[in-house]
């Protein structure tokens, strides 16, 4: 068989196989996300499906590269993706996801601007992405080891927690918090050698690497952690919902912030019905609900941001004008430097076994 | 030419009996694995639409860099320790098993050694490291019962990946022995006995070499399988806990590197082909 065939035969397996499994209605929508993450709240579905008749099938991802690997090869399969903002603009090249006629979305004049005019979202005045949610991967410490929270990063490596402190298992979130930690700018690492050596001084204080917020709730549960790297809107989730002694702290050397948006592939079927979901994932009345029964992120709405209760974490520490001067938001990373980040992390990681 | 006819006709009579087998082979290990071959030795994913070509680039990279030779060198010392304790934990139980338990006894037993390969494997790492962790049901159980205090925190250690995967394996220890070790007659071990040998002589002469073939194949059972492994290490290990197989993981999940990852997976699978291929003599002699 020559090679082109068989691109072409695993390329119509897949679609074949996807089309097979979802025969897709008019009026259904079909939803990219990750799993457990506000799009596949049944609440949420249940709400919108009797708003507008329409019917959500959700799909999931694990991954980024994942996430568009899905939409290349499910032409026309979805009508509603989440795409990180830092990966829009690979998304957009890759000509996978089409302009968005933000008239259709009446919630879409109460995003901040500063938000919805993103480059990262907004290319050639077209927008590409309508954003959602955005948060923060800063510190997090358990109360019952902390007198007064820590304000700087150095606590981390401090001694006395020993044993205590953890991090999360991926390499483009480690890089930039040694980035954070070393004074550098996470977009535009100048000195990867600063970087190393902070890590490498991190690792004997590491008890485990982390990889999902049940891990995270579980050490501080059963009081096996001191401080470690956590995104805000778990902190929150751990504090309000599982009543957990969990604050969430952004050191003053500063915090990676990420902006979360919704995107409408090429070839989609129930444009309409992607509109409107859109719509109403960014609706104050959805947002105060996700909030309050679940816990999430910052909403990119600032009236759903004023729709939450004057000392809500997301609204009070969030919306802090001192803590907006500190966080850097991530910006498109290439697939090289990711794949050197993941070999700098392993490396890393071996030298402390 | 009435012997040809005869194996042919047995052949064919064979065929609807092997068909579904090979059929199975065929579509479900032998297609996955030949394309992943093939993806091996490809750029880039050819599923990502981006262009690609051939290279042998992903297996150069195992060998520009230490750090997955270190690791592979951790994993087959992991899978080798894991073999030897389910020898020494599972070599005696299938005796037990085999040669001193008879009717209802022997029956209760084996539930219990076949018990954990219906919970789910996930389930069962997850229950040890309730037990392993500072303040667990182990630290609180001992210090409940002992006089003095001590304090164990086996959670997020190479003792704990240990314990995790000897636990999952040794029930294939434990199967493939007691399966050669009840073939064997007693009347075999009465005449060494009758003959003067000792207890100890009878193990070392009779039933350890007739029972070679069970130790040598659950040995194969365990140690391929514990060399590749990933889950257990990654939630018991702690920052221990990076071993070849999580390095793949990795590849396949974090970046979606399937190039890279299918090239250290068969580098993996040749390494252990080679000490099977290297052992197998030694291992017919003494079986």
């Amino acid at each position: 068989m020559r090679m082109p065939d068989l691109t072409a035969l695993l390329t119509a397996t897949a679609v074949f196989t996807s089309a097979l499994a979802f025969a897709a209605k008019a009026d259904d929508v079909h939803v990219l996300n990750w799993k457990g993450y506000g799009t596949d709240e049944p609440w949420a579905v249940a709400a919108f499906e009797k708003a507008t008749g329409n019917k959500v099938i959700n799909d999931f991802f694990n991954s980024e590269q994942e996430m568009l690997t899905k939409i290349r090869t499910n032409p026309g399969l979805y009508d509603v993706v989440m795409i990180n903002a830092a990966f829009n603009d690979q998304a957009m090249d890759g000509k996978l996801i089409q302009p968005i006629d933000t008239s259709k979305l009446p919630n879409y004049a109460d995003i901040s601007k500063d938000k919805a005019g993103s480059p990262m979202l907004v290319h050639d005045g077209k927008v590409y992405g309508v954003p959602w949610v955005w948060g923060l991967t800063a510190l997090a410490i358990n109360d019952k080891s902390f007198d007064k929270p820590p304000t700087s990063i150095a606590e981390m490596w401090d001694a006395a927690h020993k044993g205590r402190v953890v991090i999360r298992d991926d390499a483009v979130e480690a890089i930039q918090f040694g980035a954070i930690a070393t004074g550098q700018n996470i977009n535009d690492i100048k000195d990867m050698d600063a970087v190393k050596a902070k890590l490498t001084s991190l690792m004997p204080q590491i008890k485990t690497f982390w990889s999902s917020e049940n891990d995270w709730n579980q050490m501080v549960a059963s009081n096996q952690i001191d401080i470690g790297t956590y995104w805000s809107g778990s902190a929150d989730r751990a504090k309000t919902h599982f009543k957990l002694p969990v604050s969430l702290v952004v050191p003053q050397e500063g915090a990676v912030a990420w902006l979360d948006a919704f995107s409408i592939p090429v070839g989609a079927k129930n444009v309409a019905g992607a509109e409107a979901f859109i719509n109403y994932m960014i609706d104050p009345k959805f947002y105060v609900e996700w909030v309050t029964k679940v816990g999430a992120p910052v909403s990119a709405n600032t009236k759903a941001v004023e729709a939450l209760p004057e000392d809500a974490f997301n609204r009070k520490v969030m919306g802090d004008p001192e803590v907006a001067k500190r966080i850097q938001f991530q910006a498109p990373i290439t697939d090289a430097q990711r794949e050197a980040y993941l070999a700098l992390w392993q490396q890393l990681k071996v030298d402390v076994k | 030419m009435a012997a040809a006819t005869a194996s042919r006709s047995g052949l064919r009579s064979a065929l609807p009996l092997l068909a579904p087998a090979y059929l199975w082979m065929t579509v479900a290990i032998f297609l996955p694995l030949s394309a992943m071959v093939f993806f091996s030795f490809m750029t880039e994913l050819p599923l990502s639409g981006k262009p690609w070509a051939f290279t042998l680039g992903n297996y150069a990279a195992f060998f520009s860099q230490s750090l997955y030779l270190t690791l592979l060198l951790a994993s087959l010392r992991l899978g080798l320790e894991v073999t030897l304790w389910c020898i020494v934990i599972g070599y005696p139980a299938a005796y037990v098993l085999a040669k001193v338990l008879k009717g209802r006894s022997r029956e209760a037993i084996f539930l219990l050694v076949i018990l954990p390969f219906w919970s789910n494997g996930l389930v069962r790492i997850f229950s040890w490291a309730m037990v392993l962790r500072e303040g667990g049901i182990l630290d609180t159980a001992l210090n409940a019962v002992l006089p003095f205090k001590i304090n164990i925190d086996l959670m997020y250690s190479y003792p704990a990946v240990i314990i995790g995967l000897v636990h999952s394996y040794v029930p294939y220890m434990v199967l493939t022995c007691y399966l050669t070790l009840q073939a064997i007659d007693d009347s075999l071990i009465e005449a060494g006995r009758s003959l003067g040998a000792s207890r100890l002589q009878v193990l070392k002469r009779v039933i350890i070499p007739l029972s070679m073939p069970g130790l040598v194949a659950g040995a194969a059972l365990i140690f391929v399988p514990v060399v590749g492994s990933f889950m257990e290490p990654r939630i018991l290990g702690g920052r221990t806990g990076t071993f070849y197989g999580t390095v793949i993981e990795d590849q396949f999940v974090a970046v979606f590197n399937w190039p890279l990852g299918a090239a250290l997976s068969f580098i993996l699978l040749a390494v252990v082909l080679v000490i099977l291929a290297v052992a197998s003599p030694v291992l017919k002699r003494a079986a």
